[in-house]
């Protein structure tokens, strides 16, 4: 391979030195040598093995919502709505775990089930609005995201209320039976990294081998095109915001049943346009998606104790993830920058 | 003003659009610029007004070489061109509207704008609200409002596309009273393109004609409506004898079928299409042609009276279910509406075919692509994606893409663009599947393609269709008429 084409190779990494430059610098400003901050960062992630899996059990609803959000950008779709389908699914669950009672197995079954239809709905509404109603799915989205959570407060400082009078936190803890079973003294649970994996299996191979991923291929690269040759956009679309709806809201349901035990306030608590930017950072690729996602839970993990060790505010893990999403969208497309010589042959067309 | 064209080239591509036209315009004039589908009348147009910088040619106005570099710089010199869809800003008031584009102070005081746009409005003879929003006008009133801000914006010279498409039989009164004293009055000069002879008959001193990129003559009026057919329309070879596949057997009939785009109004149209019968649409581009293909398609909804396919009422059918019924179209935008950019030929095979379970059997679709390459003589591979391939060979990828089981095809443009040996292939295989029994019905821009392939044709002119003649038997003055809107 000539120089060249090793430069081509290795480009989609410029992205991610750039940010790492910026985000030193950031550090040089503040008096913070950048070898010390990443190495606070890298420990804060890693250190011990509790920190290790609290990276892990932050990583899995973030990569199933992730999942999701590539079927709907594949069929063209900003499912801005993400997060708040994740917030109905942890809703949808905390309503079996706090007013149901069966068999452990069962229950957390019917959990994961309702959780998934929840979001599924959220999402659907949404959709239905972009092709009956003519509402942009990102405005009919974060209408709906907004709704989604006054919802929560309402339910937490109502009917939901603990008994003795409630702090305006959260619901009492949900019965132990209700939980997914967790790893030790951790937030990760095995049953969500098995979901998570499946989820992941099930989007690449959708996407790779189903007429329907084809179709919604077709649709998010040309919706004319697409309807002429026979793909029915209008349930294409409602379907896949739905199957996205779905992994968030199972995404959801992991919140309240492994990270927390309880419906809380802010219980997504950005995560759904935290997986907005992996999917960017992935490409839109599917298979990038798990890594992607597994960079940003260690890099905002890690910016706690970031902040513990230099006094430097925790959000700089979350300047990092966003200064390098904004280099890849802006120069991670070699063939944009015309500096490799060829525009990638599409040639351009006076009418 | 005096305006001088001279030599006046300009290409896109391959093709010619203008071919060294030159052309003067003296002020007090009313001047018809006539010509067919591609004579190259609009690209002028535009060269004339800003849009196109010409490749070759300069534009001479009072004896001094101007060139412009947008439309603003030709409005600066006088020159405004009003387009067939006004190009105005919907959600905007009509006030608001009139003082966009002009250059001044930076707040605006809109009364002082709301006296002026109703003082010039009735110097020209036209009564506008100046409160009134944008979306709510009529084509015909939008068209007076860019008519009034154009002249408030110091135009000298006017030029107008088919400003009679669309609006009223008072509103065009109107709209003529006012050219004629913009012309005789105040001495401006007004250019028509337009298609319609009687029109220019009545409205125009002087007429050009066009006719693939040339100018082919200039007529002083009055003269005759003949006159003016022969210099637009070429006399055609009659056509080739060919056999005629056409059986007693009804494809699909229409009956006082009334579609609208918002802009014309079709119909209402009463058509009977047989197996095996080629009908060939004329008219100049947006006529009504193309609407009625796709309400065939059910792409567009009928206002009232009935489609019926092969013995069915299929004027409720959406285009999907109508496609599983038989009916198969093909667009004109090869990669705007028929074609997925990014997808190779094996993926569109199969997403055009009938759909057999969950997931897709690569080998199966590989072969049947493989196969469908060889048949229709496609170069390329059934991996290529869409984009690679030649614009030939993605028309022949759109016909090939038509399910074999279809029994009435709709064609736009089935062409365009292409070599004469690539449209004779095309050809042969429409003749294949009319041989096989489909009724075929489309339109093209050529004139000499639509006598050529045709069994009968029916001619379009602002939404009208005309009575429709037999192929074999039909001239190309007698189709020049009908285009012209004798009907």
């Amino acid at each position: 391979m000539t120089g060249r084409a090793w430069l081509r190779r290795l480009w989609p990494l410029a992205p991610v030195l750039g940010a790492l430059v910026i985000t030193s610098g950031l550090l040089l400003l503040f008096g913070v040598s950048p070898f010390e901050g990443f190495g606070a960062l890298l420990q804060g992630a890693f250190g011990t093995e509790a920190k290790v899996l609290s990276v892990a059990a932050f990583w899995v609803p973030l990569t199933l919502a992730a999942a999701g959000l590539v079927v709907a950008f594949t069929a063209g779709l900003w499912n801005i709505g993400v997060e708040g389908q994740i917030v109905m699914g942890a809703v949808a669950s905390s309503w079996l775990a706090l007013r149901f009672d069966a068999p452990r197995p069962i229950l957390l079954v019917a959990e994961i089930l309702v959780a998934m239809a929840a979001g599924a709905l959220w999402a659907g509404v949404v959709a239905i609005f972009k092709t009956r109603g003519g509402v942009h799915e990102i405005f009919g989205g974060l209408a709906l995201n907004n709704i989604a959570i006054i919802f929560t407060n309402y339910l937490i400082s109502g009917p939901w209320q603990p008994p003795e009078g409630g702090t305006f936190r959260g619901t009492v803890p949900f019965p132990e039976k209700a939980l997914f079973p967790l790893l030790g003294v951790s937030r990760l649970s095995p049953l969500s990294i098995a979901l998570t994996l499946g989820a992941l299996a099930a989007v690449y191979f959708i996407l790779r081998g189903t007429y329907w991923g084809l179709k919604l291929d077709a649709l998010g690269r040309n919706p004319k095109s697409a309807f002429l040759l026979g793909v029915s956009s209008e349930r294409e679309m409602i379907l896949a915001m739905m199957f996205c709806g779905a992994l968030a809201g199972l995404g959801g349901s992991v919140r309240v049943l492994s990270w927390f035990d309880s419906l809380r306030q802010s219980i997504s608590g950005g995560i759904g346009f935290l997986a907005l930017l992996v999917v960017m950072l992935a490409l839109f690729r599917v298979v990038l998606v798990p890594f992607v996602a597994f960079f940003f839970s260690a890099v905002l993990s890690g910016s706690i104790s970031l902040q513990l060790r230099t006094q430097l505010h925790s959000s700089l893990g979350g300047i990092l993830t966003s200064v390098m999403v904004l280099l890849v969208l802006l120069f991670g497309d070699y063939r944009q920058l015309g500096i490799f010589g060829s525009r990638g042959g599409k040639a351009l067309a006076d009418e | 003003m005096h305006i001088q064209l001279q030599n006046i080239h300009k290409h896109f591509g391959d093709v010619k659009a203008n071919d060294g036209i030159t052309l003067e315009f003296e002020p007090g004039k009313i001047y018809g610029v006539l010509g067919e589908n591609g004579a190259g009348k609009t690209t002028l147009m535009k060269v004339l007004s800003g849009y196109h910088k010409p490749d070759h040619g300069t534009i001479v106005i009072d004896w001094t070489d101007r060139s412009f570099f947008s439309p603003a710089d030709a409005l600066a010199a006088g020159i405004g061109m009003i387009y067939q869809d006004p190009l105005d800003v919907p959600s905007m008031r009509t006030v608001e509207n009139y003082v966009l584009g002009r250059s001044g102070a930076l707040a605006v005081d809109l009364g002082k704008a709301e006296e002026e746009l109703t003082a010039f409005a009735s110097t020209v003879g036209f009564e506008v609200n100046p409160r009134a929003y944008i979306d709510t006008l009529s084509l015909g009133e939008r068209q007076q409002l860019e008519l009034i801000r154009l002249l408030s914006l110091g135009a000298d010279l006017l030029i107008l596309d088919e400003p009679t498409t669309g609006i009223s039989a008072d509103q065009k009164e109107q709209l003529f009273n006012s050219l004629q004293k913009l012309a005789g009055k105040d001495g401006k000069i007004i250019i028509l393109v337009s298609h319609k002879l009687s029109e220019v008959q009545e409205l125009c001193d002087e007429v050009y004609v066009l006719r693939r990129g040339r100018k082919v003559g200039g007529v002083t009026l009055p003269a005759t409506k003949q006159s003016l057919v022969s210099l637009m329309f070429e006399e055609l070879p009659k056509r080739t004898e060919r056999a005629s596949y056409i059986r007693e057997h009804t494809i699909m009939q229409l009956q006082d079928l009334q579609l609208s785009d918002g802009r014309i109004l079709v119909g209402p149209l009463n058509l009977e299409l047989h197996a095996g019968e080629v009908l060939g649409l004329a008219g100049l581009e947006g006529s009504g042609q193309q609407l009625l293909l796709r309400a065939c398609a059910g792409l567009v909804e009928a206002e009232s009276g009935k489609i019926i396919i092969e013995e069915r009422d299929m004027t409720r059918f959406g285009y999907h279910k109508r496609r599983e019924e038989g009916v198969a179209y093909m667009p004109s935008g090869r990669l705007e509406e028929g074609l997925v950019e990014g997808l190779s030929l094996t993926d569109h095979f199969v997403l055009a075919e009938p759909q057999h379970g969950f997931v897709i059997q690569r080998e199966r679709y590989q072969q049947l692509t493989e196969e469908r390459i060889d048949e229709y003589q496609i170069v390329g591979q059934s991996t290529s994606r869409v984009e690679e391939l030649s614009g030939g060979n993605q028309q022949r990828a759109l016909l090939a893409l038509l399910r074999k089981s279809a029994r009435l095809i709709l064609l736009e443009h089935p062409t365009r663009g292409l070599d004469v040996r690539s449209a004779e292939w095309i050809w042969q295989v429409l003749f294949q599947r009319a041989a096989e029994g489909a009724g075929i019905i489309f339109f093209s821009a050529d004139l000499d393609e639509i006598i050529e392939r045709s069994d009968r044709i029916a001619a379009f002119s602002g939404g009208q269709m005309s009575r429709i003649v037999t192929a074999d038997q039909t001239t190309t003055d007698e189709l020049g008429h009908m285009i012209g809107g004798e009907l």
